[in-house]
C-alpha cells in the first residue's frame, strides 16, 4: 500500500459505531493505524523473545521486561494478588494494545488515536465482559456465579427486591458500557482539545491584523503542554482499563463472603 | 457560536417564513450541548477533588501504603470520571448525531 491510497482512506465519522453493511471488514484510516500499532507491539515482543535469555537484557528485551514487571507488580499484585499472575499474558496484551492505539494521538502527522472511535473500545469492553463472565462461571459454577452476583450475601432478605435489579444493571450493563465509554471519551476529548488549539494558533499566526500574530504564541504553548498531557493520558487510560479488567476478573473468580 | 448565529437567523426568519421543525430541533440540541457537558462536569469535578485530597492525606500519613492507595485512588477516579465522560458523550451526540 502506497502513500496515495493511504491518504484516499477516510476517517470514519465520530458518530459511527458500526455499519451493518460492513460484513466484509472495510479499511479506513483508524483501521490502518490500529493494525500498524498492533504490528509494532507484536514486533517488539517477538524481538524480545528471540534474544538469548541468559545474557544481560538490552534493547527490546529490556523494554519488554520493564512492561511485564509493571503489569505484574503494579497491576496484578495490587488488585488480584499472587493467584492472579496467570492472567499476565491477557492483561499485558490489553495494556500494550490500548497504549499503542492511544499513542498515535500525539505522534506528528498521524495525530489520530485509534481508540477515539467507538468501535475499538466497544469491542475490547465486549471481550472483557465475556472473559470475566466466563471466568466467574468456570470458577463458581453457573448457579454459584449468578447467585453471588444477583444475591450478594450479607444483605437482609427484604432488600433483595432493591439490590438484585441494581446488581443486574451494574454488573452486566454498566460495567462494559462505562469501560468502553471511558476510554473512547477520554481519547476523543484529548483529540478535540489538540485540534481546537492547533486551529486557533494557525488562525492567529495567519491573521490579517499584524498585531494578532504574536498572540498566537499563547495557544501554541497550550498546544505543546496539552500534547505532553496527552502522552500521560494515553498511558493512564491503558493503565485504568487494565486495572479495571483485573478487578472485574478478580471479583468474578472469588465468591463474595 | 455557530449554533447561536443559526438560532438568531431562524428567529429572524420566523417572522414571515415557516420554520422547519427538524432544523429548529437540531439547532436547539446543538445549542444545549454545551450546557449538557458543563452540568455533567460539576459533580465529578468535586468528587475527583475529594478522592485525590483524601489519597494524598493518607499517603502522607502512611507512606508505606502509597502503592495500594494509588491503585485504589485511580480506581475511584475512573468510576467518578465515567459520569463526566457520559456527559461528554451526550455533548457529542447532541452536537453531531
Amino acid at each position: 500500500m502506497n502513500a496515495a491510497t493511504l491518504i484516499a482512506f477516510e476517517f470514519p465519522p465520530i458518530n459511527m459505531l458500526l455499519r451493518w453493511q460492513d460484513i466484509v471488514p472495510t479499511v479506513n484510516k483508524v483501521v490502518v493505524i490500529s493494525i500498524l500499532s498492533s504490528l509494532i507491539g507484536i514486533g517488539i515482543f517477538l524481538a524480545a523473545a528471540r534474544k538469548d535469555p541468559k545474557l544481560a537484557p538490552k534493547g527490546a528485551r529490556n523494554l519488554a521486561e520493564i512492561i511485564i514487571d509493571f503489569i505484574e507488580k503494579q497491576i496484578i499484585m495490587q488488585t488480584m494478588g499472587p493467584s492472579g499472575l496467570a492472567w499476565t499474558p491477557f492483561l499485558l496484551t490489553i495494556f500494550i494494545f490500548i497504549y499503542l492505539n492511544n499513542m498515535p494521538g500525539v505522534i506528528p502527522f498521524i495525530q489520530m488515536p485509534a481508540t477515539a472511535r467507538m468501535g475499538v473500545p466497544a469491542f475490547m469492553a465486549l471481550m472483557v465482559w465475556v472473559v470475566y463472565n466466563v471466568t466467574g462461571i468456570k470458577h463458581q459454577g453457573p448457579i454459584g456465579y449468578f447467585k453471588s452476583v444477583l444475591f450478594p450475601p450479607g444483605v437482609p432478605k427484604a432488600l433483595y427486591i432493591l439490590v438484585t435489579p441494581i446488581e443486574i444493571i451494574s454488573t452486566f450493563i454498566v460495567r462494559p458500557f462505562s469501560l468502553a465509554v471511558r476510554l473512547f471519551a477520554n481519547m476523543l476529548a484529548g483529540h478535540l482539545l489538540l485540534v481546537i488549539f492547533a486551529l486557533l494558533s494557525e488562525a492567529l499566526f495567519q491573521a490579517r491584523d499584524r498585531i494578532l500574530i504574536p498572540v498566537g504564541v499563547l495557544p501554541f504553548a497550550v498546544l505543546l503542554f496539552l500534547t505532553g498531557f496527552e502522552i500521560l493520558v494515553a498511558f493512564l487510560q491503558a493503565y485504568i482499563f487494565t486495572v479495571l479488567t483485573a478487578v472485574y476478573i478478580n471479583m468474578a473468580s472469588h465468591a463474595e463472603h | 457560536m455557530e449554533a447561536l448565529a443559526t438560532i438568531a437567523r431562524i428567529a429572524a426568519e420566523a417572522g414571515d417564513a415557516v420554520v422547519d421543525p427538524a432544523a429548529a430541533k437540531n439547532t436547539a440540541a446543538a445549542a444545549s450541548a454545551g450546557y449538557a457537558y458543563g452540568l455533567a462536569a460539576i459533580g465529578p469535578g468535586i468528587g475527583i477533588g475529594i478522592i485525590f485530597g483524601k489519597a494524598i492525606e493518607s499517603m502522607a500519613r502512611q507512606p508505606e501504603s502509597a502503592g495500594m492507595v494509588r491503585t485504589t485512588m485511580f480506581l475511584g477516579v475512573a468510576f467518578t470520571e465515567a459520569l463526566a465522560l457520559i456527559g461528554f458523550v451526550a455533548f457529542i451526540l447532541l452536537k453531531f448525531a
